[in-house]
């Protein structure tokens, strides 16, 4: 009890509670607006084809960029020639990588030591390091012209050995940045509790061989697009760009130009799709501005092909685990794991080495697990470079713990859901302080699990299977466990570089009445479809008593309009905690002074007026007294216009009211790499039930159900919709998307004929179940989400391993499609099973 | 550069016979709804009608679209009135981020003038070559049901 009371006082004093956790129990009544499934302001322009994407952008002597990139993805380069583009008619000017060395410093890198002796140029110059990155650049008058000339810029090459494998990269045999030394670009390790004794007294240790998380991107329909105009008169660069996190582009790109951020200005709106991929796009729009001031200050626009997208853009991180040893008792309960992790972040760290903290959010994955020693380390390899892909880091970990549970469930024969049972953390531990100091703040997985059987009707799949097994088919029932971490810490950034100038997380908003008394919101969030837009209008709704039709909310980035900190983006599922909490906290500040100022106006006290609409639309009257009120038009007018005899004390009121949320986070003790690295955990469940074709091993989907649990659902049809997008790209990871490269480094899925992301063919249907635990952590409730964890990746290799298991086959790879499954069978039945998994029960070891 | 007369949502317009009919959309007559996605006619974002039937916008040479009827995104509404799809879409919230929404719409538009009561299966078949990365398969296909049974109501 007292052990308990201590996590307990741990868990507070990292994170503080809201006042309304503080009192004790928190009630969320039901609101008027928040909670309800309003249809999506934003889609009206979007159903009519009058988005606004980037590349639907032209402005005045807007000109065109092509990039030259290399075929080999590792080569010294021994010349470039653009003489011949150059002197093509309508082509304005070309750049090299000689030419932009000379121009730019290396962009920052994050990580420490070695890490800072990588030289990321955004052009390479001396040599190629991955398929498809730029040597050289045509800027042309038409983008024809441009892509025209580009094909005349002559390379000479020298082609060098690739490093494609992470264990490869491992033996230093072949390196990509001499400078390093090493191609290991970081290393730590995490560990945690008693790990020697919990392997000396458990009942069961399991080990288990290689076991390999694949590269997938989730692939935006709408690839990297942008335009640059460097303006020499007013001295500033203005950028109008999909980049997701443009207040971090803004910080990479001031110093690598060599301009004060201010001068740096960003734009985005509609977006087509981003899940990460595209917060890493800045280096392109480095070379857009050194383009666009060599043009003379005229717009450069580049917009991505599909092509240049799949190879060159940015891929999710890779992940390969070695030496897994787990430690269980004689109940199957995983008390250590001890592990080897390579990551592996392709040629250009980038926004890694973060990767290699930001999965210890999810360490014990939903399980109680409280001993556990993970050896990390980040290699570079002759591939794309890896961006922060839906999932982030933290699915790579979900999908360990959940191979681990399932491979230990299996040699122990103990059922897939038993297994999850015994081992999840209990809904009445939470909050429940993970071994390094995660605070989960709410949740109950074993509920959520009863709920995904029943949708998925588990008892009569069973029968079901044990059917067809008896009929010789692959049949199987598989589960997948997932948090979804959200609103990140920074200052985990310092386990990784003790030095990182930054930490915790904060987003700003503007909430302000405009002169005829609109009420306009500003916030700098880049939405992609999550509907911004909307939850940002409820919860102003809800605050003034208004409908959110009333509300008219700026979307997108905007550096000289909208509110930004320099943690400012979409990322890191967060917008319904952080986001929302900017705009609640800019609408109450709004709301307040709407008060003082009626009150002023009506001649009574604050006390006795309220919000609502009247006759005269939305207005601040007095309770009781139908017509004493004073409209927003009103109260616009007075500051705005018409501000004569306004008292003194009044003159503090602006009606345009700033609000910055910091979310309560402390820097983590760095030592023992042990703090609250993210806020609030929302869980989603998955159950699939998947057959193999014996003929063709194709796999095949039966049934499929998800439950999510993002806490108090701001909006119940966007949240449905993004545990659909979760579902849908996680299927498609597992089954059939995969950025394979062959020994050479050339990628494999260069277009999407290769690719073949999911389509409606293969979406299998989704039962849905929802379940509220809200976060006692955040002002409304409400958890980050959106990214899912890959829950799908998880639950189809569940499935896959128990429909194959009979045939000895252990699913070691994330990525299964008709071809793999039938090399993991043919492994199997050569003998692979025995050396994927050994098992030795107390101490008495023995090899199955 | 040769000229051609194209029909564009009802209006006759001359344009260059640049290589794609997605580009003279886009660029020539800033019809921006039309999408660039792949460039391969994998994705269906540049889903346009011609003569009523959904055809890759970036894999027709637009000197093949002379002499027929070119419908758009733009095109689809009557003036302020959406098109049934558009108003399925929206009922349903069939999208998140919408570049795939054009494309999705026009290559329903096209299945429902052939077939104005398709069932489920041939929905998703017929859907089958437009990709849709924020997962909204499932309402999209609710969409286009929900236009159908619409249309059919109103006797259309």
């Amino acid at each position: 009890m007292a052990r308990k009371q201590a996590k307990a006082k741990r868990a507070t004093r990292t994170t503080k509670k809201t006042a309304a956790a503080k009192k004790g129990g928190v009630v969320f009544a039901p609101g008027k607006w928040v909670g309800q499934p309003i249809r999506r302001k934003e889609e009206d322009r979007l159903v009519r084809g009058k988005g606004i994407f980037v590349d639907d952008q032209k402005s005045q002597g807007m000109l065109h960029i092509r990039f030259v990139r290399s075929p080999y993805a590792h080569a010294n380069i021994r010349k470039v020639d653009v003489s011949a583009a150059a002197a093509m008619p309508g082509v304005v000017c070309t750049l090299t990588g000689e030419e932009v060395a000379g121009l730019v410093q290396p962009f920052i890198e994050i990580g420490p030591d070695v890490g800072q002796k990588v030289a990321d140029y955004p052009m390479a110059s001396k040599k190629v390091i991955y398929q498809g990155e730029p040597v050289a650049a045509v800027v042309a008058e038409t983008r024809m012209g441009a892509e025209d000339a580009a094909e005349l810029v002559e390379v000479d090459y020298e082609p060098l050995p690739a490093v494609i494998m992470a264990e490869d990269a491992l033996k230093d045999e072949t390196l990509l940045h001499p400078a390093m030394g090493t191609n290991k670009n970081w290393h730590g390790v995490f560990e945690y509790g008693n790990v020697e004794k919990a392997f000396k007294e458990a009942a069961h240790v399991v080990s288990i061989g290689r076991m390999h998380f694949h590269r997938f991107s989730s692939t935006p329909l709408e690839n990297n697009a942008m335009i640059a105009e460097w303006d020499s008169k007013a001295d500033r660069i203005e950028f109008w760009s999909n980049n997701t996190f443009p207040s971090f582009a803004a910080q990479f790109l001031s110093p690598a130009l060599g301009v004060r951020i201010d001068q740096i200005l960003m734009k985005s709106f509609d977006i087509g799709g981003g899940f990460g991929i595209k917060i890493t796009n800045y280096p392109y729009m480095a070379l857009c501005a050194l383009a666009s001031r060599k043009a003379g200050g005229l717009p450069v626009k580049w917009a991505e092909t599909r092509t240049e997208h799949m190879q060159a853009s940015a891929h999710g991180n890779e992940r390969t685990y070695l030496d897994t040893k787990v430690a269980l008792d004689k109940n199957g309960v995983i008390t250590a794991i001890e592990s080897r992790h390579v990551d592996d972040c392709g040629a250009y760290p980038r926004y890694e080495p973060l990767g290699c903290v930001i999965w210890a959010q999810v360490l014990p994955g939903s399980y109680r697990l409280r001993n556990a020693r993970i050896d990390m380390n980040q290699v570079v390899t002759n591939k794309c470079p890896v961006g922060p892909n839906r999932g982030y880091s933290r699915m790579q970990q979900l999908w360990f713990m959940e191979r681990v549970l399932d491979i230990c469930g299996h040699a122990l024969g103990i059922p897939a859901d038993e297994m999850r049972y015994r081992n999840y953390i209990r809904k009445e531990e939470m909050p429940y302080e993970t071994p390094n100091g995660c605070v989960y703040d709410s949740g109950d997985y074993a509920g959520m699990l009863d709920m995904a059987k029943k949708l998925v009707g588990w008892d009569e799949w069973k029968k079901k299977q044990a059917e067809a097994r008896k009929q010789g088919r692959w049949l199987g029932i598989g589960i997948g466990s997932t948090l979804d971490s959200g609103t990140n810490n920074f200052g985990q950034a310092r386990i990784i570089n003790a030095g990182a100038p930054f930490s915790g997380q904060s987003k700003a908003a503007i909430a302000k009445l405009d002169i005829y008394g609109e009420v306009v919101i500003s916030m700098g969030s880049v939405p992609q479809g999550q509907g911004h837009e909307t939850t940002a209008a409820q919860t102003v709704a809800e605050v003034l008593n208004i409908p959110p039709d009333l509300v008219k909310v700026k979307p997108g980035f905007d550096t000289e309009q909208n509110a930004y900190t320099g943690h400012t983006g979409t990322y890191a599922s967060q917008f319904a905690v952080t986001g929302l909490s900017a705009i609640n906290g800019a609408a109450e500040k709004l709301k307040k002074e709407m008060l003082r100022l009626a009150a002023w106006s009506l001649k009574v006290k604050e006390k006795d007026l309220e919000m609502g609409v009247g006759e005269q639309g939305p207005e601040v009257r007095v309770k009781g007294k139908p017509g004493k009120s004073i409209n927003y038009w009103g109260l616009a007018n007075i500051v705005n216009v018409n501000n004569a005899g306004m008292p003194e004390e009044l003159w503090d009121v602006t009606l345009n009211c700033r609000y910055v949320y910091h979310a309560p986070f402390e820097v983590p003790d760095l030592k023992r790499k042990f703090g609250n690295l993210t806020l609030t955990y929302a869980a989603q469940i998955h159950v699939a039930v998947v057959e193999v074709d014996r003929e063709t091993f194709q796999p095949k989907i039966l049934a499929y159900a998800c439950v999510d649990d993002c806490g108090r659902a701001i909006n119940p049809m966007i949240v449905k919709g993004q545990v659909h997008g979760c579902a849908a790209q996680g299927i498609g990871a597992a089954l059939m998307e995969n950025c394979a490269y062959d020994a050479d480094g050339n990628l494999l899925a260069s277009t999407f004929s290769d690719y073949t992301p999911i389509t409606s063919m293969n979406m299998p249907e989704l039962l849905y179940g929802h379940m509220e635990s809200p976060s006692p952590f955040s002002f409304n409730g409400a958890k980050g989400m959106g990214e899912g964890g890959a829950a799908p990746v998880h639950t189809i290799c569940a499935a896959l391993q128990d429909a194959l298991y009979a045939e000895g086959v252990v699913i070691e790879d994330s990525h299964n499609n008709g071809d793999s499954i039938f090399q993991s069978v043919a492994k199997a039945h050569a003998g692979g099973y025995a050396e994927m998994v050994r098992v030795e029960h107390g101490k008495s070891a023995r090899a199955r | 550069m040769a000229k051609i007369q194209l029909q564009v949502n009802g209006s006759s317009i001359t344009v260059e016979a640049e290589a794609t009919l997605l580009s003279v959309l886009r660029e020539q007559l800033e019809l921006t709804g039309t999408k660039y996605g792949c460039g391969e006619g994998q994705c269906g974002a540049c889903t346009v009608l011609i003569d009523g039937r959904a055809r890759r916008s970036c894999q027709t040479p637009a000197s093949a679209a002379v002499n027929k009827k070119i419908t758009t995104i733009e095109g689809l509404a009557q003036g302020e009135h959406l098109h049934p799809l558009q108003e399925a879409f929206l009922a349903e919230g069939a999208m998140q981020c919408a570049y795939c929404t054009s494309g999705m719409i026009m290559s329903a538009a096209s299945l429902l003038s052939s077939n104005a009561n398709p069932s489920e299966a041939e929905i998703v078949r017929h859907m089958d070559g437009n990709i849709c990365r924020c997962g909204t398969h499932p309402r999209i296909v609710a969409a286009i049901r929900r236009a159908a049974n619409a249309a059919k109501e109103s006797g259309r």
